[in-house]
């Protein structure tokens, strides 16, 4: 479903992958190996070389905004820029029933941004992205603020996402993690990405 | 009543009042009798010569001649806002986008008013149009290196929000709304909080010129409340162009922001 062919980055060398329908890859590699900058540059969000497509239609052909939309990263580190929580997501009642499948009560909506630790954040920002309901997730280490529950209840959502049809690119640093989810694994050391 | 004229033993009467500035800065360590002898002999002699310049330009009455020096204040003012940036653009933009906005926002009001409202004649009659113009490109020049500074620091510092925005599907518009909107309010806060000062706090030195050399206080009045309206149209079409431009520059045609279009921090 999403291919990627010749993806070209000043860090990332020359680099082509694909992930089909329901398929979750795994990109493991030290921290700084460029994983964050392979998901980034598919998102089209820092310049770069290369053709990626999602089935038959091509990343330049259609808007950026709208590609983004499709194939949706997840930064490690999420961002908001509201008060309130709830605000900062494209529709709020679709996200309730995520919210609480991640373990957070349905206020949580209403809470200032202040109140939120970390781990909530993390959630929070995972299920902004899911009520958008992309075909292609790219995950830069979901679970890496996350106490085992929480774990337990991402990895839950992402097996109904497969379930779906969604195609997932994960970046963990835990092994266990890519063992329980991704059928492949791909490694990325120095920019250079392999399989293995 | 006609205007007492000062005599240069006058001015370094009161040029002796820095003594006491200097001799604070001497005291207290605050090293600042350096600058403070620099910026005094500056002003003295950039004012001396503007004086002699704007004789000759008074006197001559020519359109390219009024136009050189419109065109050399703008030139000047771009620089000061290159000046109060931590951040720049790079490619020269920042400078480009300053000036620029600055000399439409300004030219535009200044030809609306000396066609509609002020009418010399000739309507560029250099002793309306020049220290008219100071006055807008002085306040706009404070406005636009307000705003250009505030969004790239803010682009800077919320670049998590950012890029959380777009990669949710945000246009760049949308994603850097939040920092325009906090750029375009910073830079005309000024004007608006001196228009609400203006007569009871402070009084404007346009019209304390006027009044010292002998206009009825209501006429002056009317001329401030002009250039008061002028500044405050001139810095909000000015602000609105620069922000434009800015979030135009800080982001690229793929909806990307692109923080290596700025220089890094040289503070």
């Amino acid at each position: 479903m999403l291919s990627v062919h010749n993806l070209a980055t000043p860090v990332l060398k020359p680099a082509s992958l694909s992930v089909a329908e329901g398929e979750c890859v795994a990109v493991q590699g030290p921290s700084g190996a460029g994983k964050s900058v392979l998901l980034r540059a598919i998102a089209d969000l820092d310049p770069n070389t290369g053709a990626v497509s999602l089935g038959d239609r091509r990343r330049e052909a259609m808007p950026a905004p709208a590609w983004r939309r499709l194939v949706a990263y997840v930064a490690a580190e999420s961002g908001w820029w509201l008060e309130r929580v709830g605000d900062h997501f494209a529709d709020p009642r679709a996200a309730l029933p995520l919210v609480e499948a991640l373990g957070l009560p349905a206020g949580a909506l209403e809470w200032p941004m202040m109140r939120l630790s970390t781990g909530e954040r993390q959630r929070l920002a995972f299920a902004r992205t899911l009520v958008q309901r992309p075909a292609v997730l790219l995950l830069d280490e979901p679970t890496a603020a996350l106490d085992e529950a929480s774990v337990n209840r991402v990895e839950a959502l992402l097996r109904a996402e497969l379930a779906r049809g969604v195609a997932i690119l994960l970046v963990t640093h835990a092994a266990a993690q890519a063992e329980r989810l991704a059928g492949r694994r791909l490694c990325m050391e120095g920019g250079c990405l392999s399989s293995r | 009543m006609p205007l007492i004229p000062l005599s240069y033993w006058d001015l370094a009467i009161a040029g002796l009042l820095l003594l006491i500035n200097g001799g604070l800065s001497v005291a207290m360590a605050l090293r600042l009798e350096r600058p403070l002898f620099l910026a005094a002999l500056r002003m003295v002699v950039q004012l001396s010569l503007v004086g002699l310049v704007l004789n000759q330009l008074f006197a001559l009455r020519s359109p390219w001649l009024t136009l050189g020096m419109a065109a050399v204040m703008v030139g000047f003012a771009g620089h000061e806002i290159l000046g109060r940036q931590d951040r720049t653009l790079t490619g020269g933009w920042t400078y480009g986008l300053g000036a620029g906005s600055m000399a439409f926002a300004a030219s535009l009001v200044m030809v609306v008013a000396l066609t509609t409202a002020v009418r010399p004649d000739p309507w560029y009659d250099p002793r309306y149009a020049i220290p008219m113009l100071g006055m807008v490109l002085g306040n706009t020049m404070s406005g636009v290196s307000l705003a250009l500074n505030t969004l790239s620091n803010a682009a800077v510092r919320e670049r998590a929000a950012i890029e959380a925005r777009l990669a949710l599907g945000s246009s760049r518009w949308e994603a850097l709304r939040t920092q325009q909107r906090q750029a375009l309010r910073t830079g005309m806060m000024p004007i608006v909080n001196g228009m609400a000062a203006t007569g009871v706090v402070s009084l404007p030195g346009m019209m304390t010129g006027q009044i010292l050399g002998g206009v009825d206080p209501s006429e002056a009045v009317k001329y401030q409340i002009l250039i008061m309206f002028l500044i405050a149209g001139a810095t909000g079409l000015g602000v609105l162009l620069a922000t434009f431009g800015a979030v135009h520059r800080l982001t690229d045609g793929r909806d990307r922001l692109r923080l290596d279009r700025l220089n890094a921090y040289d503070r």
